[in-house]
């Protein structure tokens, strides 16, 4: 039947032509997904702690990779030139610091504005999540502003190379160019493919361990399960809540500089839709669940692919709510549970 | 009825503060003629454009026309939120399928007059509040709040990509309510009569006989008939609302948000309520999106229905005072009316509307206008403070 | 109690009894400024609006045509410094809904002669018939919709072409200058990004190989690279603006993909070539109907407002110019400029311009941008005939 009256356009491809281009779909979907995966994390280990939606976390994730391009542009200036990944190792180093530090930062800030005054009231969990829109809309405005914010101190002509058209587009002037390593299928895996994945596998298993087996991680899943009892037990709980946002902090900057290498322009409002994506992402594999925040990116990222490759890419998007929606009808925590607490010691 | 409350119990909370302690409403005339003389200011006050409050770069009509229907909208939010207890993070998808409902029925596909499609809109918003309530609301608490957001996205990504509702194109022409006196739509009519407006010098208020508006005429220029509509759909809604709050059902909506284990133990259906709750807020928020399709302008496109709304929604409810419909009209109206009232800020007003939100929450943290109940509980909880000497720590 | 309420009533009393005494009437008091008959003499204070988005998802747009709008008001004010023209800037956020308040604001302030904008054609289409019942004459820079023209609003107007020739003459340049066989269409699902795109698609007919619609907002395109490499096609047609087309060019060429990449009006933006790389936008062809603005424009722009002019600029500052040669020519009531504007016939930095009886722009050559050396080439466009 011919839907065409009803749909705008058709999809892009059939039902067979996805199994042909299965490979690139997948790989490219999972790149994509490690970036949510690490968004995620942010918003699961909050969740994990204080059962709150840091809102403003996608915030936290748009103030990284501006750091991302303020760091090419400081060191290379703005003639657009495309390299390769190996030859910008050093440089993409001290972005990836930047960006991490960029936006703990700014996490830290979220926290001691929007959440530690409202937590010392005992304000109720709906009045923190207003706090935490408010914080949202703020962190994006001022990045939107930050032309006129410099302009008081008369420092706009000097940093007009990082201020200038702030509600436009701002890329990177350094291109990264993808270098084909291998062959699945009829994908060519790149470079970039392979160090998004990665790190993301190893900056998600690194923060795993660090919960399981510190003394800090111990007081976080303490207060995640039972804040009254890990009180009682000389857990300094406002030290955890910091260190939980801190933490999510530098796993959105990294993700933050993965997404500079693979897309290269942000926006002040680049974060909103990665946000919701992430905080989806987080729902899906579990929330408070680390390895579920995980998962559910790289879920979410194929199964985004694939939908816009059947419906359009305009679909993608009532696809993955769509799945969202039946992965919590067959599993109400989540496909790994929710965890944070309750992780084996 | 919680305003029933004897005064004798209200005096003896002594923490109350004085400004909460209306004494001399207590006098049921008294209180009455308040009422009317607070409705009548209502419906005056965009002819009266009081300075100060009024919106110097933007029409004041219009201001007050988008805030009567962010404070419909709200009370039905606070019907899902501060009744029921459930976050919905998508409430603009109801907006949005009132809206198209209406559009489609007047004016895309059909050619309705307008109160021949508003309950069908009302009743398509409340099926489809129940299609996604059934699933959903089985799912607990926090994770209802992304399947919500995701449905209002869901809704918005399909008016946006369906031919059929218009796509980005949007969906025009839609027609006004009908007029009413000679004059009809598009001439600059006369109405029945002339209403004038007050213009002011300085503080010295003058009858402006330059500007009027007929009454009652639907036009393009003048913004006042459709408030004066709207407003009279919020008083109807939020009567409605004052009987349903004090019927068995609201008081099984509260059981189910203060405890749904212990609700559901004593004999309350809870997902039935809940599902109810959630169908009278859809049905409420289509209400509102229906007059916004059939408002001034007769224009909607998706532009009109983006996440951020649902957040400004949800934030007016929570600001006003989540529970108490007074409160959730003036979060609304607050909402709606800071950014329009202070655009001389130009570019920094969203900012600043950001800081005020984090503001406002810091300084009252149980919204503006909290329900009594609350006020109980918090007084509650100094006394256990002052008694135990020490902060409790939820 | 019994004490306070009194006190309250009289107080209310009082009150109403002062608002009373102290009415009168404005129409005394207010003599109209604006019904001064005499054609040539300056009405003082008298302002343009623009009305768009300058904050919001599209607030760059809108910060560009202000640029456009101030540069022309400030050549004018600099020679006719005794009857200067203001500028009162509405800020819609892009939303039709509020655009309608703001619009009869507009029409509500005498002060007001005209109406640059709307900037797009959601608040075109929420506000048109505002405007129009106040009469108020209006010229878009960047509304492009077609069926805004065909509501019969005598006050509207558009410097910018409307979509059905500029999709016409991408299709025609695909097929003799590119030699195309089978070309991919893509669209950002906006009004303009899938007007355009569907003229696009009709003017190819069956070379059409494949189509997809992508969102605003979107950074990661693989699916959509995907198709285009597995469709075969040997061209990509896009329609939208500049932050996606950017990204999908240069996600496309990091796949491999050599075809031709072509894009319209809205990707004519400096942008581009900065969000694609140099490297990547290398080749591509971005279609405008408008001619290549005059060298010292840019200069003049960035000399003013301190950023690079972008798109929709030029379209902005050529319809100001036009409210400010009716002002200068006497034509201060709406009906007397609004007849000026129908009659206008002059030459802009975007080129010729003219209106036929609907308020659109007579048509105007479509020109053929190229990126060439990492650089988009806005002074030596081809002209598509």
């Amino acid at each position: 039947m011919d839907f065409s009256f009803l749909f705008q356009s058709i999809s892009p491809l059939t039902i067979s032509d996805l199994f042909h281009q299965f490979a690139p779909l997948t790989i490219t979907g999972l790149a994509l997904g490690a970036i949510y995966g690490l968004i995620a994390l942010g918003y699961t280990m909050v969740y994990g702690v204080l059962q709150l939606i840091n809102f403003a976390h996608s915030e936290v994730f748009m103030f990284g990779t501006f750091a991302v391009a303020w760091v090419v542009v400081f060191f290379h200036g703005t003639s657009s030139t495309s390299q390769g990944l190996f030859s910008t190792l050093g440089l993409l180093a001290i972005c990836l610091v930047a960006a991490m530090l960029t936006s703990a930062a700014i996490a830290l800030l979220v926290e001691r504005v929007a959440y530690r005054p409202l937590i010392r009231k005992g304000a109720p969990k709906l009045i923190i999540l207003i706090a935490a829109i408010g914080a949202s809309f703020s962190l994006s405005e001022i990045m939107g502003l930050r032309d006129q914010i410099v302009g008081w101190f008369g420092l706009k002509d000097n940093l007009s190379n990082y201020v200038s058209q702030a509600r436009n587009v701002y890329s990177s002037p350094i291109t990264i160019d993808p270098h084909g390593l291998f062959s699945i299928g009829n994908y060519r895996v790149t470079d970039v493919d392979l160090l998004t994945i990665g790190a993301a596998i190893v900056m998600m298993a690194f923060l795993d361990q660090f919960v399981r087996r510190t003394r800090l991680g111990r007081g976080i899943r303490s207060v995640a399960q039972d804040p009254e009892s890990a009180a009682l037990m000389g857990v300094n709980a406002t030290r955890v809540v910091q260190v939980t946002f801190l933490i999510g902090g530098l796993m959105a900057g990294a993700a933050a500089t993965l997404y500079m290498i693979r897309i290269g322009t942000t926006r002040q409002n680049a974060g909103f839709i990665f946000g919701v994506k992430a905080f989806t992402a987080a729902v899906m594999g579990g929330i408070g669940n680390l390895r579920g925040a995980l998962l559910g990116g790289l879920v979410l990222g194929v199964a985004e692919n694939w939908g816009a490759a059947l419906f359009g890419t305009n679909w993608k998007d009532v696809v993955a709510f769509v799945l969202l929606v039946l992965i919590l009808l067959v599993r109400p925590t989540g496909i790994l549970g929710e965890s944070l607490g309750k992780a084996r010691a | 009825m919680s305003t029933s409350e004897t005064p004798d119990r209200m005096v003896k909370v002594p923490s109350q503060p004085a400004r909460f302690d209306l004494g001399f409403l207590r006098s049921r005339s008294a209180r009455t003629s308040m009422i009317v003389i607070g409705i009548v200011l209502a419906y005056a006050l965009p002819l009266l454009r009081p300075p100060i409050i009024t919106t110097p770069d933007s029409d004041f009509g219009g201001v007050m026309t988008e805030a009567a229907s962010y404070a419909l909208v709200a009370v039905g939010l606070n019907i899902v939120i501060g009744y029921a207890g459930l976050l919905d993070l998508g409430y603009v998808g109801f907006y949005a399928t009132g809206a198209y409902t209406t559009g489609v029925l007047t004016s895309e596909h059909f050619h309705w007059p307008f109160f021949l499609a508003l309950p069908l809109a009302i009743g398509v918003t409340m099926v489809t509040g129940v299609i996604l309530g059934a699933p959903t609301l089985r799912v607990r608490g926090d994770y209802l709040a992304i399947v919500t957001l995701g449905f209002g996205e869901i809704i918005r990504i399909s008016i946006l990509n369906l031919n059929w509702l218009g796509a980005s194109a949007g969906i025009k022409d839609i027609p006004s309510p009908p007029s009413i006196g000679p004059n009809p739509v598009g001439a600059t009519g006369d109405g029945l009569f002339q209403i004038p407006h007050i213009a002011w010098n300085g503080l010295v208020p003058l009858i402006d006989t330059q500007h009027t508006t007929p009454f009652l005429v639907f036009d393009v220029l003048d913004a006042i008939p459709y408030y004066w509509l709207l407003l009279t759909v919020l008083l109807i809604v939020i009567l409605a609302d004052y009987k349903i709050k004090d019927s068995r059902v609201g008081r099984a909506w509260e059981a189910t948000r203060e405890d749904e284990d212990a609700a559901e133990l004593m004999g309350v259906p809870t997902f039935k309520y809940k599902l109810l709750a959630f169908a009278l807020g859809a049905a409420i928020g289509g209400l509102a999106g229906s007059f916004l399709a059939s408002g001034q302008g007769g224009y909607i496109n998706p532009n009109s229905f983006l996440l951020l709304y649902s957040m400004l929604f949800v934030a007016a409810v929570i600001i006003g005072g989540a529970g108490n419909r007074w409160g959730a009209v003036f979060g609304g109206f607050l909402v709606a009316y800071l950014p329009e009232r202070f655009r001389t800020l130009s570019d920094w007003r969203l900012l600043i509307f950001g800081l005020c939100l984090i503001l406002i929450v810091n300084v009252r943290p149980q919204g503006l206008l909290p329900p009594r109940r609350t006020r109980r509980a918090l007084a509650a909880r100094a006394e256990i403070q002052e008694l135990e000497g020490e902060a409790v720590d939820v | 109690m019994g004490t306070k309420q009194t006190i309250r009533s009289l107080a209310a009393i009082a009150a109403a009894g002062l608002a009373l005494t102290a009415c009168g009437t404005t129409s005394n008091s207010e003599a109209k400024a604006t019904d001064t008959g005499t054609a040539a003499a300056c009405v003082q204070g008298q302002k343009l609006a623009f009305l768009g988005a300058t904050t919001g998802d599209a607030g760059a747009l809108g910060l560009n045509m202000v640029g456009g709008i101030k540069l022309a008001l400030d050549e004018y004010n600099k020679k006719n410094a005794d009857c200067q023209v203001g500028l009162k800037v509405f800020d819609s956020q892009g939303d039709p809904d509020k655009a309608v308040p703001l619009a009869t604001q507009i029409v509500g302030d005498d002060s007001i002669i005209g109406l640059v904008g709307p900037g797009f054609s959601g608040e075109s289409l929420s506000t048109g018939k505002t405007f129009s019942a106040a009469g108020l004459p209006s010229i878009s820079p960047s509304a492009t919709n077609v069926t805004i023209t065909q509501q019969g609003w005598p006050t509207w107007h558009r410097v910018i072409g409307n979509d059905s020739a500029q999709g016409a003459a991408v299709a025609k340049y695909l097929k003799t200058t590119a030699n195309a066989k089978k070309v991919f269409v893509v669209d950002d699902g906006s009004d303009y990004g899938k007007g355009l795109a569907g003229f696009v698609r009709k003017g190819l007919g069956s070379m059409v190989g494949g189509n997809d619609t992508v969102q605003t907002g979107q950074t990661d395109f693989s699916a959509t690279v995907t198709a285009i490499k597995g469709s075969g096609a040997d061209a990509v047609f896009y329609g939208g603006y500049y932050p996606e087309a950017g990204l999908l060019v240069k996600q496309l060429r990091q796949a491999g993909y050599t075809g031709l990449f072509m894009s319209g009006d809205g990707s004519e933006d400096p942008a581009f070539v900065e969000t694609a790389g140099a490297q990547a936008a290398n080749g591509a062809v971005l279609t405008a109907p408008a001619g290549p603005a005059p060298a010292n424009f840019n200069t003049k722009y960035k000399a003013l407002i301190g950023n690079p002019a972008g798109l929709y600029s030029t379209q902005a500052y050529d319809a100001t110019n036009i409210f400010l040669a009716g002002i200068q020519a006497g034509k201060t009531s709406h009906a007397d400029l609004n007849s000026f504007i129908g009659s206008y016939n002059g030459t802009g930095v975007s080129g010729p311009i003219s209106f036929d009886a609907k308020g659109d722009i007579k048509q105007s050559t479509i020109y053929a941008y190229k990126v060439s050396n990492g650089k988009l080439d806005t002074a030596n466009p081809t002209p598509i005939r």
